[in-house]
């Protein structure tokens, strides 16, 4: 009985570590900062990817970006490039890299990295102000990056 | 990458994004009297960094402005004259005012503003200009301290900056001062939270642009206390501090620490020759 559980719950373990995909300290980037398997396992979905870009409370990418395909979103920002034409120059791996952690990519960058737990000089508790629990939660979840990366793929040269 | 983002983004997005470039070449003329200093070549300590400093007044709209040129339309004067009652009301136990000491302000208060975060002697430790006043109160005047960036020190030091307005910054920040100037430089270029953004990531490196519907300036405090539209009330420079950091998704730290106060003389000391403009109106 005893045994059966444990095993049960063995493999309930495993199932779900493997649903969850990569956790964001097991993330492995090559040398240009690229990475090659999907975080969450999962393909993304560009249209939830198009609202994580465009939501200020998630990914808020446009604060910084300005996208031509996003016109009905107000106020684009100018701090990062324009992202136009993005997924015919950058490979789905180099995205998923830069998305995850743009300074694997670009050394020293002020683009945050969205799927990063560790490391950082007084973290918060999102925007309360004050610290952040244990277990700190990345910006974006592992499906969510995935979404964020079909997105950018849809942007091709027109 | 500044100019270039910009023509590129105003020839795709014309009409949708909010866009206006750098700072604007406009002239800040005080009750048509006071020329305002609000473009001047950098202090030398800043000049790895940049060239030219830039009040947070170029790079608001014209009608928020326009605001700021008459005293009778600076809706912050208004609060600096409760700071002006506060001045000659007698409190605590010596039964004194500030001005049982002080006299009146439009002569004993010129220049002072400009000069703080100072160091005291006597204290031998770096004052801003709310702790220097809670200092009065607490020690001369036998009166409770006011909070740190509450109303009633606002409007007071409001009331004192006002007496300096049209006068260059002039923050001192070797000597004793320099060990605080130091520690203040460090948390400007240290990248907090889970966003990873120090003050330069975005006053240093990205002032002109815009980041969602936010025109960055240099984040000048030769303006403050700020009279915001967005609250209709005076702002200190602590508490726009916090509001900043918090927005990196960090731990904040507290108006009136120390990390507060030595970022205040840093920061100010970035701004050592542009016009003390404070009360002055920000959006
Ligand atoms: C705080 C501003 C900021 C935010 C927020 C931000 N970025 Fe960036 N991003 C930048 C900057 C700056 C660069 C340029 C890299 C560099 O050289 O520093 C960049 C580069 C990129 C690039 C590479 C473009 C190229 O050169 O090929 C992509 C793709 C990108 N960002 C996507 C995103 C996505 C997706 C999000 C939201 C999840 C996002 N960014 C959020 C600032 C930002
Ligand atoms: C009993 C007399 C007395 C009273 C009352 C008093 N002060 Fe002072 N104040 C002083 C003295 C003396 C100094 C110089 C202190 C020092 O250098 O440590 C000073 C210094 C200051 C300074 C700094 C001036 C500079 O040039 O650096 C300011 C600002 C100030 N007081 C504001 C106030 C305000 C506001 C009040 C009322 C809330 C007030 N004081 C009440 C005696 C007084
Ligand atoms: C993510 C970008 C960002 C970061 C990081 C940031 N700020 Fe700001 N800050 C802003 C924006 C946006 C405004 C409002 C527009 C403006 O005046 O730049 C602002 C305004 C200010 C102002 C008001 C300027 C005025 O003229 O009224 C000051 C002062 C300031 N910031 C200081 C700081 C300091 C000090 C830090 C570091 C602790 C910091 N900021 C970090 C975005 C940022």
């Amino acid at each position: 009985m005893r045994l059966t559980a444990i095993t049960a719950a063995l493999s309930l373990t495993a199932g779900a570590a493997l649903a969850e995909g990569v956790a964001p300290d097991d993330v492995s980037y090559s040398d240009y900062g690229e990475v090659t398997v999907s975080l969450s396992g999962q393909p993304g979905d560009a249209t939830r990817g198009r609202e994580i870009f465009a939501n200020k409370s998630q990914g808020n990418c446009v604060s910084c970006h300005a996208v031509t395909e996003l016109a009905d979103v107000p106020f684009h920002g100018e701090v990062g490039p324009i992202l136009d034409g993005v997924g015919s120059y950058r490979t789905a791996e180099e995205l998923r890299g830069i998305v995850a952690n743009a300074k694997m990519t670009f050394e020293g960058t002020v683009m945050p990295a969205f799927y990063k737990t560790s490391g950082f000089i007084r973290p918060g508790d999102g925007y309360t102000g004050k610290a952040a629990p244990d277990d700190l939660a990345p910006i974006l979840s592992a499906q969510e990056i995935e979404d964020v990366v079909a997105f950018l793929m849809t942007l091709q040269d027109s | 990458m500044r100019h270039m983002a910009l023509t590129a983004i105003a020839a795709v997005l014309a009409g949708t994004a909010a866009f206006a470039g750098g700072a604007d070449d406009d002239t800040l003329i005080l009750n048509d009297e006071i020329e305002m200093v609000t473009k001047t070549a950098a202090p030398d300590h800043l000049s790895d960094a940049m060239d030219e400093i830039i009040s947070g007044w170029h790079f608001r709209s014209d009608e928020t402005q326009q605001l700021q040129t008459d005293d009778f339309e600076n809706q912050g004067m208004i609060f600096a004259d409760y700071g002006a009652e506060a001045w000659d009301t007698v409190e605590g136990s010596e039964d004194k005012s500030c001005a049982s000491c002080h006299g009146d302000a439009a002569e004993s208060m010129v220049g002072v503003a400009a000069t703080y975060p100072k160091w005291n002697d006597g204290a031998e430790e770096v004052r801003t200009l709310q702790m220097q006043v809670n200092d009065c109160r607490t020690t001369r005047m036998g009166a409770e301290p006011w909070k740190y960036d509450s109303g009633d020190a606002i409007n007071m030091e409001a009331f004192v900056t006002s007496h300096s307005r049209g006068m260059p910054v002039n923050v001192a920040i070797d000597g004793p001062a320099e060990a605080t100037w130091l520690d203040g430089k460090d948390i400007y270029y240290t990248r907090y939270g889970q966003l990873e953004l120090a003050c330069a990531s975005c006053h240093e490196q990205n002032y002109g642009n815009y980041i969602r519907a936010d025109h960055l300036s240099q984040g000048q405090i030769n303006g403050f206390p700020t009279y915001r539209l967005k609250n209709a009330k005076l702002n200190g420079v602590h508490s726009r501090f916090k509001g900043c950091i918090r927005d990196t998704r960090a731990h904040t730290f507290s108006p009136g620490s120390p990390e507060f106060v030595a970022l205040e003389l840093y920061v100010k000391s970035r701004g050592n020759g542009l016009s003390v403009e404070g009360p002055s109106v920000r959006n």
